[in-house]
C-alpha cells in the first residue's frame, strides 16, 4: 500500500510540474528600482546644477547645486533593504537591483529618512565617512536630505539656500529636547510581476516648495535644521514628492 | 645556486598592518588600500627612506619632507614652497595624515591627481619643486650601495623604476594616521573638555553659528574633513580656478579641497594659498570676511553679511576647540621621522 501512495504522489509531482503555471516552479526574478528626478516633469541630471534653470511655485528662481537624500526600509516582496544614499549630483545611489523576487503581486515601499528606530547616532560607518550627520545638539541621527543651492532673491540678487531635512527638533530647551520623527513612508504600489521588472520610482523636486505647504525662499533659506516648524513642514510637503514612473521589462 | 640566493629569491614582504584609530574603525569605513600596492613592512620602510630621500630632486637637496614637515604636520610652514631652483609655487603645501581615508582618492588642493602613487609622480618633475626627471632619480637610486637590495625585498625585483617607487612612497603615506588628539581622548571618555572647549565645539557644531561641521566632518566623522571641493568665499574674481582648471567647467571655478581641521596649531599658514597666517584670520573670514562669487558654496551661510557674524567670545571658544584636535604624538612620532 505504501508503494502504491509513493507511485500516485510521484506521478502527481510529475504531471503537476508540466503545467506551465506550477507557483512551485517558477524562478525568482530581479526587480531594479530606478530613482529619477525632475522638475514638474523636466527631467533633472546633474548636468542640470548650477544654472538657474527652475522656478518654485512661489516664483523664485533656482539652481541646484547638491541634491542628495535617504531612503530606508526599502521593502518589496520578501526582500528588505536597510536603508541607500541617493546622491542626484554624484549619480550615485540612483539604481538599487534586488534579484531572488518571487513572481506574482508585490508590495513596494519604502520610508523617506529615518524613522526614530533607525535614526541612531553615529551607527553607520558609510553615511559617517560621508558626513550625512545631524549633531548631537540637534538631537543627532542622520539627515533625511541635503538640498543646496542659490536662488533669486527679492533683490534678483543671488542668494543661498540649504533645505536640509532631519527628524524635527524644537531646541527651546535645550537640555531638553523635543523631538518629532518626520520620516514618512512612501507606498509606491503593488506590482504583477512575472519577469525582470525595472520601476521607476520619480521625484518632483518642485513638489518639496508646492504643497500643501507653498515655500518662499525669502523667508524659509537656510538654519532650518534647528527650525521645528520648518521641519515638519517640509515633511509635508514631502509626501507629494513621490510618485511610480515607467514599469520596464 | 646556494641556498642562501635561493631564500633572497623566495623572499616574500611581511604584511604591514595599519594601527587604525577605535574610532576610525567604529566610525568609518575602510580605507583604500589599492589591491596592486598592499602595504608590506618592507614597502613602508623604504617609502619612508624614499620620502626622506634627497636623491629625488634633481641636485639632490631637496626630498617629499622639504616641503612636508613631519613638524608640521608634514606641511610648510612658508606661504610658498621654495623648488630647488628658488622657484616659489603658487600653493601652500598641504599637510598629510590619514590620507588612507580619503574615499575618493582625488589629491592635491585642486584635486588633480587619483591615488596617492599618482600623486608622488607630480612633484619630482615639476620644474618649480624637484626639478628631476624619473630616469635619472631611478638610475641615482639603483647606483646607490643599498636601494637595490631594499626594493628586491619590498617589491622582489632589484630593479628600480618610477612606479616602484612611488608605490613604495605611498605606502609610507598610507601609515601617516594621526587619531589621538585631545579630542579623540575626550571621545574615547579619557580627558574632559575645559567650558571654551566644549563651548567651541558647540559652535562649530551649530548650524546658526559656525556651521563647520557640513564640511569639516563632527564626533562622528574623525577625519574632520569631507574631502571634497568647495569655494568658500576667499575671492570675488579667482586668480587661481583650483578645482575649475583641472576639470575646465567654469562651476568649479575657486573651488578648493576642503583640509582637515585636524592638527591646525601645526600647519599655519592657512588656506590653499597660505593668505592667513593665523586660526584668527582663519574665523574672521568666516565670520565676516566672505566674499560672494557665482561658485560660491551654498553652505556659506550669510554671505550678503560677510558671514555668520560670531561674537568675540564665539570666535574664542571655537579656536580653543580646533586646538583640541592638536595630534603631538602624531608630530613626534618616530615612526615618521628621519631615518
Amino acid at each position: 500500500m505504501k508503494k502504491i501512495m509513493s507511485f500516485c504522489v510521484g506521478l502527481f509531482l510529475l504531471l503537476g510540474c508540466e503545467k506551465k503555471d506550477c507557483c512551485t516552479n517558477l524562478e525568482p526574478i530581479t526587480v531594479t528600482l530606478q530613482f529619477t528626478h525632475n522638475w514638474d516633469g523636466i527631467p533633472i541630471n546633474s548636468s542640470d546644477f548650477t544654472t538657474f534653470k527652475f522656478t518654485t511655485e512661489h516664483g523664485e528662481q533656482i539652481s541646484i547645486e547638491q541634491l542628495r537624500y535617504l531612503v530606508s526600509r526599502i521593502k518589496i516582496g520578501n526582500f528588505e533593504k536597510n536603508y541607500q544614499l541617493i546622491n542626484v549630483g554624484e549619480n550615485t545611489g540612483l539604481e538599487l537591483v534586488i534579484p531572488q523576487i518571487p513572481q506574482g503581486n508585490q508590495f513596494l515601499k519604502f520610508t523617506f529618512g529615518f524613522t526614530d528606530a533607525d535614526n541612531i547616532d553615529g551607527i553607520y560607518p558609510d553615511l559617517n565617512s560621508t558626513s550625512f550627520n545631524v549633531p548631537m545638539m540637534m538631537g543627532g541621527g542622520y539627515h533625511y536630505m541635503q538640498f543646496d543651492g542659490k536662488y533669486k532673491d527679492s533683490n534678483n540678487q543671488n542668494a543661498n539656500f540649504n533645505y536640509h531635512t532631519i527628524r524635527a527638533v524644537n531646541m527651546s530647551n535645550p537640555m531638553n529636547l523635543i523631538l518629532e520623527d518626520t520620516s514618512f513612508e512612501v507606498e509606491i504600489g503593488t506590482f504583477e510581476l512575472s519577469k525582470n521588472t525595472t520601476i521607476e520610482i520619480k521625484m518632483n523636486v518642485a513638489e518639496w516648495f508646492k504643497n500643501p505647504n507653498l515655500w518662499d525662499l525669502n523667508v524659509l533659506n537656510s538654519v532650518l535644521m534647528p527650525n521645528f516648524d520648518a521641519q515638519k513642514m517640509m515633511s509635508e510637503n514631502g509626501r507629494n514628492v513621490f510618485s511610480v514612473g515607467t514599469i520596464s521589462n | 645556486m646556494n641556498c642562501s640566493s635561493k631564500e633572497e629569491e623566495l623572499y616574500l614582504p611581511i604584511t604591514y598592518n595599519l594601527e587604525i584609530p577605535s574610532l576610525f574603525s567604529e566610525k568609518l569605513i575602510a580605507p583604500v588600500i589599492p589591491a596592486n600596492n598592499p602595504l608590506t613592512q618592507e614597502g613602508v620602510a623604504l617609502g619612508k627612506k624614499l620620502f626622506f630621500e634627497k636623491l629625488l630632486s634633481g641636485d639632490n637637496s631637496q626630498s617629499c619632507a622639504s616641503c612636508h614637515n613631519p613638524q608640521n604636520a608634514f606641511s610648510d610652514s612658508q606661504q610658498f614652497s621654495v623648488g630647488i631652483d628658488g622657484k616659489k609655487g603658487i600653493r601652500n603645501a598641504m599637510p598629510l595624515f590619514n590620507l588612507a581615508w580619503n574615499f575618493d582618492e582625488l589629491f592635491n588642493w585642486d584635486g588633480s591627481e587619483f591615488s596617492l602613487e599618482n600623486q608622488a609622480f607630480e612633484p619630482v618633475r615639476n620644474p618649480i619643486e624637484m626639478h628631476a626627471t624619473w630616469k635619472n632619480v631611478a638610475q641615482k637610486l639603483q647606483n646607490h650601495p643599498e636601494y637595490p637590495t631594499l626594493f628586491k625585498l619590498a617589491f622582489g625585483t632589484s630593479t628600480i623604476d618610477s612606479v616602484l617607487i612611488t608605490k613604495a612612497i605611498a605606502q609610507f603615506e598610507r601609515t601617516l594616521i594621526s587619531g589621538n588628539s585631545k579630542f579623540d581622548r575626550f571621545l574615547r571618555g579619557e580627558t574632559s573638555l575645559t567650558p571654551e572647549e566644549e563651548s567651541g565645539f558647540n559652535v562649530f557644531m551649530d548650524e546658526a553659528k559656525g556651521d563647520c561641521f557640513h564640511c569639516h566632518g563632527s564626533n562622528n566623522n574623525p577625519l574632520w574633513t569631507d574631502n571634497l571641493f568647495h569655494n568658500n568665499g576667499l575671492d570675488t574674481n579667482f586668480t587661481d580656478l583650483g578645482l575649475g582648471a583641472k576639470t575646465g567647467d567654469p562651476k568649479d571655478n575657486g573651488k578648493f579641497k576642503s583640509p582637515s581641521i585636524r592638527n591646525l596649531a601645526f600647519t599655519a599658514p592657512y588656506m590653499h594659498d597660505g593668505r592667513f597666517a593665523t586660526l584668527e584670520e582663519v574665523i574672521n573670514h568666516y565670520s565676516e570676511g566672505l566674499r560672494f562669487s557665482s561658485t560660491i558654496d551654498p553652505l556659506m551661510k550669510k554671505v550678503s553679511q560677510g558671514g555668520v557674524q560670531l561674537t568675540t567670545k564665539d570666535k574664542a571658544d571655537l579656536k580653543a576647540f580646533l586646538l583640541t584636535l592638536s595630534d603631538f604624538e602624531f608630530i613626534n612620532n618616530p615612526n615618521f621621522k628621519n631615518p
